[in-house]
């Protein structure tokens, strides 16, 4: 198990590594000029070069890349061009927005799914299980900023039920984790479904149904638990998934999260930014990942770590 | 030494007697007290003077901090603000501001000469890496400390607390409004090295409001400076710029009453649906920008090193149907300043619409099946749709033009190369004037100064006759000459466009949309320098 572990910590961190090294080469290779952009438009020459040798954006690029990696072992994600303050400070300030509509997008996937999943098993291949799986694709497969305009239009605009985007309340909490939530409960409920259809068909449901014990009862207690376990284990890895919505929901709803902090720096090619909210959202999914692994066993004997 | 010019300011003082002079008159009808919410899409980039150069941060900077000069709100017209009045010398080169007694900053301290010394030298500085360095250019010793080399400007003098004194190297006409733009405002030096590089996050300045908070990505607020030196002003409380909202999610908010002004304007696609409500109409004040949106040819790219072909591209163009395309958010121009900029050329009509003699030109000039090139553009709407327009007006007259749209950090690029682009259509990255004078859309681009690589004359036009011709107007330092001075850049942009390194299209209109309790002049919502709205003058109708 230890040794699982380490070998997981120093594959995890070699993959930070690369996708560091791409981000930053992919970076380097633009051809705007951050200095440029930097020095705005009434700068003359000499202020342009001045601001890029203090910058040591005239170096070449593994000197550059070596810079950038020794001061992130010290913690330091460098300062925005645009904003000229700490990246690391812009992102732990909005860190707590974006954990927060996780949050928010995995109870809702969870709800939705695994509900519309067991209603879909137990009355598989009727009426009822058709139409929800149909309405499990269309949540796959809508674009998140369709559906985050289209809530918006209908709950807050027409009905007034919720706020018109912003932060700060419960209530402001529910469009967006709906959006975000709406594409994993399709692949919840489609998961939910099978792995509950499987275990319905298992023997111990039918020694329990042949005990004289209530459906409800059989379901719920003896059945749901079964088919919920390997699902769950899942949500680490919806993490990732989770991620890249979540740029896209934070800009339609204007919340205040790393999204939609990395959506204005691509805009302004503010590239210490993109850099660090890249390689933050990295280690969530790289960390995602490797607590999905560690938790499985534990939820399923079978599997072995190695 | 003759002393020629008095400041408006002290003439009306002699003529009145007055006791106090007012760099700015106040609206006796304006109420006292209220707050506002404006919103913005995007985070506001930094707050220190030395640094912001963006519409969204350049006038809220102007609220928290004071220049020497200003503008009387809702015009171009300057008038002293921090300073009291000054003095220009006969040749044009030295000027000396008697500043404004008892002006605090922020923190309580009172500011004197030396924070003005400090707050140049300091923008000059290669450390503080501002932008608005060359500005600066014209004061004696800049080559020396922007290179880092003096530790601030020798032509900087502090004569006594309340006396500053700037040495010019040649009569530069543009002077007072340098001392009006944002990166000669005054900064506290204590407050600069307390905070060092996270300055811009905890402005300290001498102006009408104060930061009162910020919340990253979220908010900020900001709150009426009691001890301004100017009574009477701000007349807000309290202003709250609220971060993150999409412009059409603003929109929305304003029709239910939650917000004021929308900051970044009325979305494109809505823009119709207002305009054609009565009610909402009537919020919306109307008014120019010192903007222009042109194409650029580059010179150096063959067949445009043929004046005959880029006259033909400007008689090409249907500027009435493009201004069309944006919903008529715009008027067509025919020459490189926009109306409201003094030294435009009123009567000068510019190159009619007119394809069969584009036609006749392009064959004059060995074209006569025409040729293929490309239109860089940027990739944001609606300039890819405007590009379209140009690209069937081109077709028409027998141009291929292929369009190339980037992102606007590419096609900048692609314009600072010497032979990187053929034409580029300006929109969304237009000039912008820094400052409402006619030498400001000249050196930067279209003069030989900013035909360098990296430089943003993107026609690479460089017309040396007019350079000298355009220094020649700018040591015309006399107030009383300016009309002179205005007629001498008309007819060097007239010149230009015998040349037509560009084709003017059009200069875009500014739509300001605020909520019913607004008040104050519509000048205000719609002023040259402040935008969207000019915050310290602006006042809300429902409070007592």
């Amino acid at each position: 198990m230890i040794a699982y572990l380490g070998r997981r910590i120093v594959q995890s961190v070699l993959i930070l590594l690369g996708i560091s090294i791409i981000t930053f080469a992919l970076l380097y290779l633009l051809p705007a000029d951050p200095v440029r952009q930097i020095a705005g438009r009434s700068a003359t020459p000499a202020t342009v070069e001045s601001i890029r040798r203090q910058l040591g954006l005239d170096q070449p690029f593994l000197v550059q890349y070596g810079r950038y990696l020794a001061n992130l072992l010290h913690g330091d994600l460098g300062r925005s061009y645009i904003q000229r303050s700490e990246v690391s400070q812009l992102i732990i300030s909005r860190l707590p927005a974006t954990l927060l509509l996780m949050v928010g997008a995995i109870v809702c996937e969870l709800l939705i799914g695994l509900t519309m999943g067991l209603v879909a098993a137990v009355r598989r291949g009727s009426r009822t299980d058709n139409s929800l799986m149909v309405a499990s694709f269309v949540g796959v497969s809508a674009p998140q900023f369709v559906v985050g305009l289209l809530l918006l239009y209908v709950f807050a605009v027409r009905l007034s039920w919720f706020p018109i985007g912003g932060y700060g309340t419960f209530r402001h909490l529910v469009l967006p984790s709906l959006t975000v939530g709406i594409m994993g409960a399709g692949w919840y409920a489609r998961m939910m479904r099978s792995s509950m259809v499987d275990v319905l068909h298992q023997d111990y449901i039918r020694t329990a149904r042949a005990k004289g014990l209530g459906r409800l009862k059989v379901l719920l207690g003896h059945a749901l638990p079964n088919a919920i376990l390997p699902i769950v284990a899942m949500v680490g890895i919806d993490i990732g998934i989770l991620m890249g919505g979540i740029v896209v929901v934070e800009s339609v709803f204007g919340w205040p999260g790393i999204g939609q902090l990395v959506w204005q720096a691509i805009q302004r090619v503010d590239i210490p930014i993109i850099m660090g909210v890249t390689l933050v959202s990295a280690l969530a999914i790289v960390l995602g990942n490797l607590l999905a692994d560690l938790i499985a066993p534990f939820i399923d004997p079978r599997i072995k770590l190695r | 030494m003759k002393k020629y010019l008095v400041s408006t300011v002290a003439a009306a003082a002699l003529l009145f007697g007055a006791a106090t002079a007012m760099a700015q008159d106040v609206d006796p009808n304006a109420k006292q007290g209220g707050e506002i919410v404006i919103t913005y899409k995007d985070d506001v980039a930094t707050l220190d003077p030395a640094i912001g150069y963006d519409w969204q941060n350049w006038s809220m900077i102007k609220s928290l901090f004071d220049g020497l000069m200003d503008y009387k709100p809702g015009t171009t017209e300057l008038v002293p603000d921090l300073a009291e009045s000054y003095e220009i010398s006969p040749d044009g080169t030295t000027f000396t501001f008697k500043l404004r007694k008892g002006v605090k900053f922020h923190n309580g301290r009172e500011m004197t000469a030396e924070d003005v010394k400090y707050s140049i030298d300091r923008v000059v500085n290669p450390t503080t890496q501002s932008p608005g360095q060359g500005f600066f250019a014209s004061i004696k010793g800049y080559e020396e400390a922007a290179a880092g080399k003096a530790d601030g400007l020798s032509g900087i003098t502090v004569v006594d607390p309340l006396t500053i004194k700037f040495e010019l190297t040649r009569p530069d006409a543009t002077f007072l409004h340098v001392m009006a733009i944002n990166f000669s405002h005054v900064v506290p030096k204590e407050e600069v090295e307390k905070w060092g590089a996270d300055f811009g996050k905890h402005p300290v300045g001498t102006g009408a409001f104060k930061l009162g908070e910020w919340t990253l990505g979220q908010r900020l607020v900001f709150e009426r400076n009691a001890d301004y030196w100017h009574k009477g002003l701000p007349h807000l409380d309290k202003i709250t710029f609220e971060i993150g909202q999409e412009p059409i999610v603003a929109l929305l908010r304003l029709q239910k009453g939650e917000i004021d002004v929308p900051g970044d304007g009325i979305p494109p696609a809505k823009f119709q649906e207002v305009m054609n409500d009565p009610e909402q109409k009537a919020r919306v004040v109307e008014g120019g920008q010192l903007h222009t949106g042109y194409v650029t040819m580059n010179v150096n790219i063959p067949p445009f090193d043929n004046v005959k072909v880029r006259q033909a591209v400007n008689m090409a163009i249907n500027k009435d149907r493009i201004v069309q395309l944006i919903n008529n958010r715009a008027v067509p121009a025919n020459q490189p300043l926009p109306p409201s900029m003094p030294g435009y050329a009123k009567d000068y009509k510019g190159y009619p619409y007119d394809p069969a003699k584009a036609k006749e030109l392009l064959a004059e000039a060995g074209h006569a099946d025409g040729f293929t090139t490309d239109l860089y553009v940027m990739n944001t709407d609606p300039n890819p749709r405007i590009a379209q327009g140009i690209q069937q007006d081109l077709a028409a007259i027998g141009i291929k033009a292929n369009i190339q749209a980037l992102a606007q950090a590419n096609v900048i690029a692609a314009g600072g190369e010497k032979e990187g682009a053929p034409m580029i259509w300006s929109g969304g990255m237009a000039w912008i004037a820094d400052f409402p004078d006619p030498s400001n859309f000249y050196g930067p681009i279209l003069g030989c100064g900013g035909a360098v690589p990296g430089g943003w004359n993107w026609s690479w036009y460089c017309n040396e006759d007019l350079d000298k011709k355009a220094a020649e107007a700018d040591s015309i330092v006399d107030p009383a000459k300016q009309e002179e001075r205005n007629k001498m850049w008309s007819d060097i942009y007239v010149k230009i466009m015998e040349d037509a390194p560009w084709a003017p299209v059009f200069n875009e209109q500014r739509f300001t949309l605020k909520s019913a309790r607004m008040g104050g002049d519509d000048s205000l919502y719609v002023d040259p320098v402040h935008i969207p709205i000019n915050y310290d003058n602006v006042y809300v109708k429902d409070v007592q």
